[in-house]
C-alpha cells in the first residue's frame, strides 16, 4: 500500500525551469506546494565546485548531469512499419536530471520567438496559400499571441538576467548600429543586462554575414555580461567565458539557472517543500477522468507514496510529461492513421547544419573560450524573414556562431580527409584547434502527420512501466530546407577566406541519425491550441479533459521554432501561471469552454 | 629498418620528455584564478616526485598479454612523434585499465535491456549487448589471433609499420578481418580503442592520463585555466601554460 502524504495545493512534477517558475508563482499566490524532483538534489556548490567541475570526462563524455538512461529511456523508429529500439545510449539529445533539470546543465541561449512562428499555419496560408503547406504537415497555431506573451519575455529576461541588445523599444529605434536584430518584434524593456562581449569567432561571422549583405546581431544570452541581482533577489557574477557551459553547473553563478536564480527565493517560503529522488508513476485520477486527486511516486527509499493535491503540474522534460499524460490517461492517444486523438501529437525537433571553418595560425579563435548563450547571428533566413515562394519548403533558420566552450576530447575537429588518428590526426589536431570557426543553421522543424510519440510495447522502465516511443524521421520538406540553409551559410563561410571548409548538412533520403548530438530541442506531443480535437491543452497549458492538470514546457509547442526553445517554455509558463493565479484559483474549471 | 630500430626515437623522447616536464602541484582544491595566472613556478619551488612510468603502473583490469596489446596500441594510436609525445607517454594505458573498474566499463551507463538487435543499422545507435570490458576482451583475443595467423607474433611483438596496418584494417572493418572476429565486430573494438586513447590522451590527469598535460600542451588547451573575460576578444595566442584540477601545471 502507498503511503499517503499529507495533502498539498499544488504538486509539482520536476523541478527544472517550468516546475521551479511554476513553484515560484504558486507559492506567492499563498498554495501550499510541493515540488517532486526524481534526480538527486544539486546546486552550485558542491556540483559546480571550481575545479573539480572542469572535468571533460565526468561531464561531457561520460555524461554526469544527464537522465539516467540505464534506468528509463525512449525508444525510437524511423516509420510504423518499423521495429523501435531503445535509445542505449544518450546521443542525439541530451536531457537533464536532478534539481534544476535541463535548466541546470544548458547553455543559455534565451530568445523569445519570431511572432509568426505562433500563428504558424495561419501564416502560411495567408501568405502563400492553403496548398503551399505539404499534405502531411500539421503544423498548428499556438492559440496564443506574441502581444499577450510579451509582459512573460520581458518578466523572464529579468528573471534570468538576460544579455542582449534590443532592436525596438515600445516602438524607439535603440539598437541600429549596436548588434541589435532588426528582425526582433518590438519590445517592453531593453534587456536586463548589455549584450556580452564577442569572441573571435563571432567577429569573424558578423564581419563575413556583413560582406554578404547581411544583417548580423548579438545573441541574447542568459550568460551574465556584468553582476546582477533579478527581481528575486538571486544574485549572479559575471561571466568569464571558463569554456565550460553546456553539460557543466556554472561554478561563477553566471549562467541563468532555476537553482541559481529561483531556488535561493523558494526557499525562504515556508509554504514550499523541494522533494528530490521522488520518481512519479502517474496522475491519479478521480472515477470521472475528468479530475487529477495528485500522483503516485517512488520516494528516495523505494516506498510507494501517494501525494494527495487540488492541482498537478506536469513540469518534466518534454517527453516525461507526454509518457506521464499516456501513462495515467490523460487526453485522447494520437493515432496517426486516423490522425485522431491528440497526446503524443506533432512530435518535433530541430532542423540541424553545421559548416566548419580552418583557418592559418595567424587567426586565433582560442576554442576553449566560450560561453554557451554567446555569439553572433542573422536572422535573415529565419521565420517567413525571406520569401518562401520559390523555395517550396516551410520554415526557417537563424544562422550563429555560438562559441560555447570546445574541449579536446569531444570538442576537436579537422579538415575534411584528416586521418582519425596517428601522426597525421595529431598535426591536424594541433595545427587547428584553436583556429577553426564552428557555425550552425538552428532550423525550425515542423510537425508531421507521421511524426508522433506513444508508448512502446516492448521495453519498460525499472518501475516495469513501458517506455515512450517515438517515430520520427526527416520529411522531404526538412531535407529541402536544412539544403538551402547550408547554401546560405556556406556563402558566409568562404567570405571568411578560410583554408579549408567542413560542412554538416542532410542528405537527400536521410534518416534520423540517434546516435549523434543534434539538440536537446525536442517537442510537441501535448500541445496547446484553441480546439480540444487537434491539441492536448487549451491557450492555458491547462488540460482540455482534467482541468486541474497543467502542463508547461516544450510539450505544449504545436511544431519547432527557429530559435532555442527555453525563451518562449519560460514566457509561456510565467503566462500559464497568471491564469492559474487569476482565474483558476478563483473559479477551479476550464479556463477554456471547449 | 627493423622495429628495434623504429622504436628507439620513440623511447629516447619518452625518456627526454619525461625528465623534462616540470610538473608542480600547486594546491590540492580551491585554487584562486590569481594563483594560477602567476608567472610558472621555478624549478625548486615544491618539488613532488617525478611522474610515474606506465612501466610501475600494475594493470587491475587487463592481463599481460592484453596490458602489453593496450601499450602497443595506444603508441600507435596517438604515436610520439616530431609533435611531441603520444598517448603512451600520456598514460593513455594506465587510464583504460582505471577506466575498466568504473560504471561505464559495464555498460551501467547504458540502456542493457533486451531484446538487443545487434545488426539495427548505424544511425540506430549502439544497440550491441556488449560492454567497453567485454569488447576489450575479446576485440584484444581476436586481434592477437589474427596476428599470430599472420606470422606467429601477437601484435604487441609487430613491427610499427604492420600494427599501422593491422590497426587500419580493424578500422575499416573489411571482410578479411572480420573472419577472424566472431565474438565481436572489428569496427566496434577499433573505434572503442580510439575513442578511450583519446581519453586518455586528452583528459584531466586527475583521471590516470594526459601525464604532464602533454595532450593539452600540445594543441594549447589551458586545462582548468577557465577564466578568459580578458581574452574573449584578441586575435592573439593565448600565452599561459595549461594547469589541472590538481593543480599541476605544463
Amino acid at each position: 500500500m502507498a503511503t499517503i502524504m499529507k495533502k498539498v495545493d499544488a504538486v509539482i512534477v520536476g523541478f527544472g525551469w517550468t516546475g521551479a517558475i511554476m513553484a515560484k508563482e504558486l507559492t506567492e499566490a499563498g498554495l501550499n506546494v510541493v515540488a517532486l524532483e526524481r534526480g538527486p538534489m544539486q546546486d552550485t556548490y558542491p556540483d559546480g565546485n571550481y575545479p573539480q567541475v572542469i572535468d571533460e570526462l565526468t561531464y561531457s563524455v561520460r555524461k554526469k548531469l544527464f537522465q539516467d538512461i540505464s534506468k528509463e529511456t525512449v525508444t525510437i523508429r524511423h516509420s510504423v512499419n518499423d521495429v523501435a529500439l531503445p535509445n542505449r545510449q544518450l546521443g542525439a539529445f541530451l536531457p537533464g536530471n536532478g534539481v534544476g533539470g535541463a535548466g541546470l546543465h544548458w547553455s543559455g541561449v534565451h530568445f523569445r520567438v519570431d511572432p509568426i512562428e505562433l500563428r504558424m499555419r495561419s501564416h502560411y496560408e495567408e501568405r502563400y496559400g492553403k496548398h503551399f503547406i505539404p499534405k502531411d504537415m500539421t503544423i498548428q497555431d499556438f492559440g496564443v499571441s506574441y502581444e499577450e506573451l510579451e509582459p512573460f519575455f520581458d518578466y523572464a529576461e529579468k528573471v534570468f538576467g538576460t544579455s542582449g541588445q534590443a532592436w525596438t523599444v515600445n516602438g524607439q529605434l535603440v539598437g541600429e548600429g549596436r548588434g541589435g536584430n532588426p528582425y526582433a518584434p518590438d519590445r517592453s524593456n531593453p534587456f536586463p543586462l548589455e549584450a556580452q562581449k564577442n569572441t573571435v569567432s563571432a567577429q569573424l561571422f558578423q564581419k563575413a554575414a556583413t560582406a554578404v549583405g547581411y544583417k548580423p546581431y548579438n545573441l541574447p544570452s542568459a550568460n551574465t555580461s556584468g553582476p546582477y541581482t533579478n527581481p528575486y533577489g538571486a544574485q549572479m557574477g559575471p561571466c568569464n567565458f571558463c569554456g565550460f557551459c553546456s553539460g557543466y553547473v556554472c561554478y561563477m553563478y553566471s549562467k541563468a539557472s532555476p537553482n541559481v536564480n529561483i531556488l535561493p527565493a523558494l526557499r525562504q517560503v515556508p509554504n514550499f517543500e523541494l522533494r528530490p529522488n521522488s520518481h512519479v508513476l502517474k496522475v491519479n485520477l478521480d472515477n470521472t477522468k475528468s479530475k487529477a486527486t495528485g500522483v503516485t511516486y517512488i520516494d528516495a527509499q523505494g516506498r510507494e507514496c501517494e501525494q494527495p493535491a487540488d492541482l498537478v503540474i506536469l513540469g518534466a522534460f518534454q517527453f516525461h510529461n507526454v509518457r506521464l499524460m499516456l501513462l495515467s490517461g490523460i487526453g485522447k492517444p494520437y493515432d496517426p492513421i486516423s490522425g485522431e486523438g491528440v497526446v503524443g501529437k506533432n512530435f518535433a525537433y530541430q532542423n540541424m547544419a553545421t559548416i566548419k571553418a580552418f583557418f592559418d595560425k595567424d587567426t586565433h579563435t582560442n576554442n576553449f573560450i566560450g560561453a554557451g548563450g554567446n555569439g553572433v547571428a542573422i536572422d535573415d533566413f529565419n521565420a517567413d524573414n525571406f520569401d518562401h515562394g520559390p523555395h517550396g519548403f516551410v520554415g526557417g533558420s537563424p544562422m550563429w556562431v555560438n562559441q560555447a566552450g570546445s574541449r579536446p576530447i569531444a570538442g576537436t575537429s579537422n579538415p575534411p580527409g584528416t586521418p582519425a588518428w596517428g601522426s597525421a590526426w595529431k598535426r591536424a589536431t594541433a595545427d587547428y584547434y584553436t583556429h577553426q570557426v564552428s557555425m550552425d543553421a538552428h532550423g525550425a522543424h515542423q510537425s508531421y502527420r507521421g511524426n508522433y510519440l506513444d508508448l512502446d510495447p516492448v521495453y519498460h522502465d525499472a518501475y516495469g512501466l513501458p517506455l515512450l516511443r517515438m517515430t520520427f524521421d526527416w520529411q522531404e520538406n526538412d531535407i529541402k530546407m536544412n539544403r538551402f540553409m547550408v547554401e546560405k551559410m556556406g556563402k558566409i563561410a568562404e567570405a571568411m577566406n578560410p583554408k579549408a571548409i567542413a560542412v554538416l548538412g542532410k542528405k537527400v533520403g536521410e534518416h534520423f541519425n540517434t546516435a549523434s548530438y543534434q539538440t536537446t530541442h525536442l517537442n510537441g506531443g501535448a500541445i496547446m491550441g484553441t480546439d480540444p480535437k487537434t491539441s492536448a491543452l487549451n491557450r492555458y497549458l491547462q488540460c482540455w479533459d482534467v482541468h486541474n492538470v497543467f502542463v508547461p514546457g516544450a510539450s505544449a509547442f504545436p511544431q519547432g521554432l527557429g530559435y532555442n526553445p527555453t525563451g518562449l517554455v519560460a514566457a509561456l509558463t510565467y503566462w500559464s501561471a497568471r491564469a492559474i493565479r487569476e482565474q483558476y484559483l478563483k473559479n477551479p474549471g476550464p479556463l477554456v469552454q471547449a | 629498418m627493423s622495429d628495434q630500430d623504429q622504436d628507439n626515437p620513440r623511447r629516447d623522447f619518452l625518456r627526454k620528455s619525461l625528465t623534462l616536464i616540470p610538473v608542480v602541484t600547486v594546491a590540492s582544491t580551491g585554487l584562486g584564478g590569481s594563483m594560477l595566472m602567476a608567472a610558472p613556478a621555478p624549478a625548486q619551488a615544491s618539488p613532488v616526485p617525478p611522474p610515474v612510468s606506465d612501466k610501475a603502473y600494475e594493470p587491475s583490469y587487463f592481463s599481460a598479454e592484453e596490458w602489453a596489446f593496450i601499450n602497443a596500441a595506444v603508441a600507435r594510436l596517438i604515436p610520439a612523434d616530431a609533435q611531441g609525445p603520444g598517448a603512451l607517454e600520456a598514460g593513455a594505458a594506465e587510464y583504460i585499465d582505471r577506466q575498466m573498474n568504473t560504471p561505464y566499463a559495464s555498460g551501467a551507463l547504458w540502456f542493457m535491456q533486451g531484446p538487443f538487435n545487434a545488426d539495427a543499422a548505424p544511425e540506430m545507435g549502439w544497440q550491441s549487448k556488449l560492454v567497453p570490458k567485454v569488447i576489450y576482451r575479446l576485440g584484444i583475443a581476436a586481434t592477437d589471433a589474427w596476428s599470430k595467423a599472420f606470422n606467429g607474433k601477437a601484435f604487441a611483438a609487430q613491427d610499427s609499420a604492420t600494427q599501422d596496418d593491422m590497426l587500419r584494417r580493424l578500422e575499416a572493418g573489411g571482410s578479411e578481418v572480420s573472419a577472424h572476429f566472431d565474438a565481436v565486430p572489428p569496427k566496434m573494438f577499433f573505434n572503442l580503442l580510439l575513442q578511450n586513447t583519446k581519453e586518455g590522451f586528452f583528459c584531466d590527469p586527475i583521471h590516470g592520463g594526459n601525464k604532464g598535460l602533454v595532450g593539452w600542451t600540445m594543441i594549447g588547451f589551458p586545462g582548468a585555466r577557465a577564466d578568459f573575460m580578458d581574452w574573449v576578444e584578441r586575435n592573439e595566442q593565448y600565452p599561459f601554460p595549461a594547469v589541472s584540477i590538481r593543480g599541476e601545471r605544463a
